[in-house]
């Protein structure tokens, strides 16, 4: 497969192909050697400046985008909603136009609205990054999550891969399909009819309404939090019925098979979506997803500001 | 000047009088007359078709209240230019036309920078809250031509039940924008493949087809005329016909964007496409061309609703809904029904511009019977271009038809015996 990538922005994973999606895989596993070295910073980036927009709340991600930047010498600045104008009535274009005149060369956005990525990316010259745009796509943390089934199973075609929870709300399970069904794995989605309406079949997905039905057949579970702040209205009967039908408990947890991965995009809520034991326990991959959250954001911060793709040796013997 | 006309040669459309052939058509004093009247400026029609001035009932002039969105004179040249002589207005003005003197200012400013004739509808409610009724009897001295709450829906079918049946007594049209708000909610665009794929709110086929149900059965029930805006979903066309046939009094309208774009067209976030009730799907597109062509949707309108620039410009579910349509409604209408579907003839398709809107809301207007009021259009079927947003006689720029390849075009447009746009020349003032 070619490596390409010529991309100043990353708004969403259902843009691109097969083979951009490799490239910024392959970018990630080199980048992931520099953070296992003791001097974890390479002068990729040196000179440039990346502005954290975020207008929605975010710990993981914010971070992870910091030190990616960090390790490749780029200067960081961070605003978040409430210190920034949007405050005071300033629209989203022109706040990010007065960070574009202000000389940012790559601008991280988490907004609540989705397609705000896009929108800005149509109308600003610095690299726009989707660090999350409302339930639409949250591209990243999909090519993270690829990153680590490929590193922990060596393949992603012919994975099967269940998400299950609160679809309907989840950018993170929009980009996971998009990135995964296009890269050949096969994906079961499982929740309530509620959360995961029949319509996403279009995705080239599989539904189940039962998590029992795909323990045994899965290689990847990935457990998805209720994402109570988007859903306005009821969509279950409430947290412990959700659980008793789809959390993952421990007794679920032993039917799985053996190597079968237990991932989590966090925050994880303990005891609801996932037993706190399992998400502990030997299959769980959860830390490591979040280590090469970090890999995976250097690439993209480094392919989107127009870096040569590189080869991983994984992936070229 | 005397609004005297003689308009030689052309192919002349009359739905209401059953007229389809070539023959001059006689204004004086801007009326229609039988006889050529002395000193009439001549105008050559010969090649092109002409007929009743066009009607659309289902317009938004943005006065009072959101002059930089568009005014009435700036929304009476976009009618003019797309061949209209006569608009309705919607009542969700700001303040909302909910009131005898708030109807007057508007038809004071009509009179004094319109170029077409405009007729203004009364809210339905007061507010347009849905909740208490506004002074109907009122707004019917006033010159409403029909009670709509558009741009809401009410939710209450007491309220609206007992609307309908005050609204009886002065032989008031009830028109309503159909949409339960329980289930679109904060919907933003059509429920299905397209919002599944971007994660934006679903406002489903559904919350329509509800409300159109309890239409035909409101007015099945009070024998009053309702009349069912921008129908969007395939559903709600099934419902229609099959009311129609029982003979419920029951109708409804189909706008140029609902047959030629699906939502795959908010792939980009584009909120020029966004626009309520949403652009839904082929499978929708067919089943209302179906409709259209059969009888069940007997009004065509544009439901133009211009919006600043800066206002279209931020987020999807910030932006507001709408699109302009006036200045392309003819052409998409040919273009689609005509040309592309072949359904219906052109006088069938002038007859829902015309004849048929003026009889829902009794206008002595859309014929060129003698005696009646000389608005005319003349027109090219056939007239190939591409419209320009930056050409547009609106103050917003909010066209889905922007660079779009039509056929069909107004070329003249004529309000009480006076050209008042030709596209050679323009405006006349």
């Amino acid at each position: 497969m070619t490596r390409n990538w010529k991309h100043k922005d990353l708004c969403a994973l259902a843009d691109h192909t097969a083979s951009e999606l490799m490239t910024v895989l392959d970018t990630a596993t080199a980048f992931k050697g520099v953070g296992e070295r003791n001097l974890k910073k390479v002068p990729a980036l040196r000179g440039k400046t990346l502005v954290n927009f975020f207008i929605e709340p975010s710990t993981r991600t914010r971070v992870s985008f910091e030190l990616a930047a960090m390790r490749l010498s780029a200067d960081v600045v961070n605003i978040s909603a409430s210190a920034s104008s949007l405050e005071k009535g300033e629209t989203l274009l022109d706040t990010a136009r007065n960070l574009e005149a202000l000389r940012a060369d790559l601008i991280v956005i988490r907004h609540k609205s989705a397609g705000s990525a896009r929108f800005l990316a149509d109308r600003l010259n610095a690299s726009v990054i989707n660090a999350g745009d409302g339930a639409h796509e949250h591209p990243t943390q999909g090519l993270l999550d690829a990153f680590t089934i490929r590193e922990k199973l060596g393949r992603i075609e012919g994975v099967r891969v269940a998400i299950v929870g609160d679809i309907l709300f989840s950018r993170v399970a929009r980009s996971n399909i998009q990135l995964l069904t296009k890269l050949g794995a096969k994906v079961t989605l499982v929740g309530p009819p509620t959360l995961v309406p029949a319509t996403f079949g279009c995705l080239g997905v599989e539904i189940a309404n039962s998590i029992d039905e795909i323990l045994e057949q899965s290689d990847v579970i990935n457990l998805l939090r209720i994402q109570h702040e988007r859903q306005k209205r009821e969509y279950f009967p409430g947290v412990g019925e959700y659980t008793s039908r789809f959390g993952l408990t421990k007794k679920r947890a032993s039917q799985l098979k053996e190597g079968c991965l237990i991932m989590h995009p966090g925050p994880m809520n303990r005891g609801v979506e996932i037993d706190s034991s399992v998400a502990d326990g030997s299959g769980s991959v959860i830390l490591d997803q979040v280590t090469n959250g970090l890999a995976v954001r250097m690439a993209v911060l480094y392919l989107c500001s127009g870096g040569a793709p590189m080869a991983s040796s994984a992936t070229d013997q | 000047m005397s609004h005297s006309l003689h308009i030689t040669g052309g192919r002349v459309i009359d739905p209401a009088n059953g007229i389809d052939e070539i023959r001059d058509i006689h204004v004086r004093d801007g009326i229609l007359v039988n006889e050529k009247p002395s000193r009439a400026e001549v105008i050559d029609a010969s090649g092109k078709v002409v007929t009743p001035g066009l009607i659309d009932i289902h317009v938004h002039f943005r006065e009072p209240g959101q002059s930089h969105k568009e005014t009435i004179a700036t929304g009476a040249r976009c009618a003019a230019f797309g061949g209209f002589t006569t608009v309705v207005c919607m009542p969700n003005t700001s303040p909302v036309a909910d009131s005898p003197s708030t109807v007057a200012w508007i038809q004071e400013r009509a009179a004094s920078t319109a170029c077409v004739n405009v007729y203004c509808t009364g809210a339905i409610t007061r507010g347009l809250a849905g909740e208490e009724m506004s002074p109907i009897g009122a707004l019917a001295q006033a010159g409403v031509v029909a009670l709509t709450d558009d741009g809401r829906c009410i939710q209450n079918h007491g309220v609206m039940k007992r609307a309908v049946e005050y609204a009886r007594q002065f032989g008031l049209p009830v028109m309503d924008h159909c949409q339960e708000a329980t289930l679109s909610a904060d919907g933003v665009m059509n429920e299905g493949e397209w919002s599944t794929r971007l994660g934006l709110p679903g406002w489903p086929s559904l919350a329509e087809d509800l409300i159109v149900a309890r239409n035909i059965l409101l007015a099945e029930e009070t024998g009053h005329p309702i009349h069912c805006q921008h129908i969007s979903s395939a559903r709600s066309v099934r419902l229609l016909r099959e009311a129609r046939l029982r003979g419920v009094p029951i109708t409804a309208e189909a706008c140029p964007h609902h047959i030629s774009l699906t939502d795959e067209r908010l792939k980009t976030f584009d909120t020029t496409f966004k626009v309520n009730p949403p652009l839904r799907t082929a499978a929708d597109i067919d089943e209302i061309i179906a409709g259209i062509a059969d009888g069940t949707i007997t009004i065509l309108a544009s439901d133009h609703a211009p919006h600043a620039p800066y206002e279209k410009e931020v987020e999807f579910d910030q932006a507001p809904f709408g699109m302009l349509g006036l200045e392309t409604e003819l052409a998409v209408f040919l273009e689609i029904l005509l040309h592309q579907r072949k359904v219906l003839t052109l006088p069938q398709i002038i007859t829902l511009l015309t004849v048929n809107p003026a009889k829902l809301l009794r206008l002595d207007r859309g014929t060129l019977s003698c005696g009646s009021p000389a608005d005319i259009t003349i027109l090219d079927p056939d007239h190939s271009w591409t419209h320009d947003r930056n050409h547009s006689p609106s103050l917003s720029k909010n066209t889905p038809f922007h660079e779009f390849p039509l056929r069909g075009r107004a070329l003249t447009t004529i309000v009480g015996g006076k050209v008042v746009w030709d596209l050679e020349n323009g405006f006349r003032n």
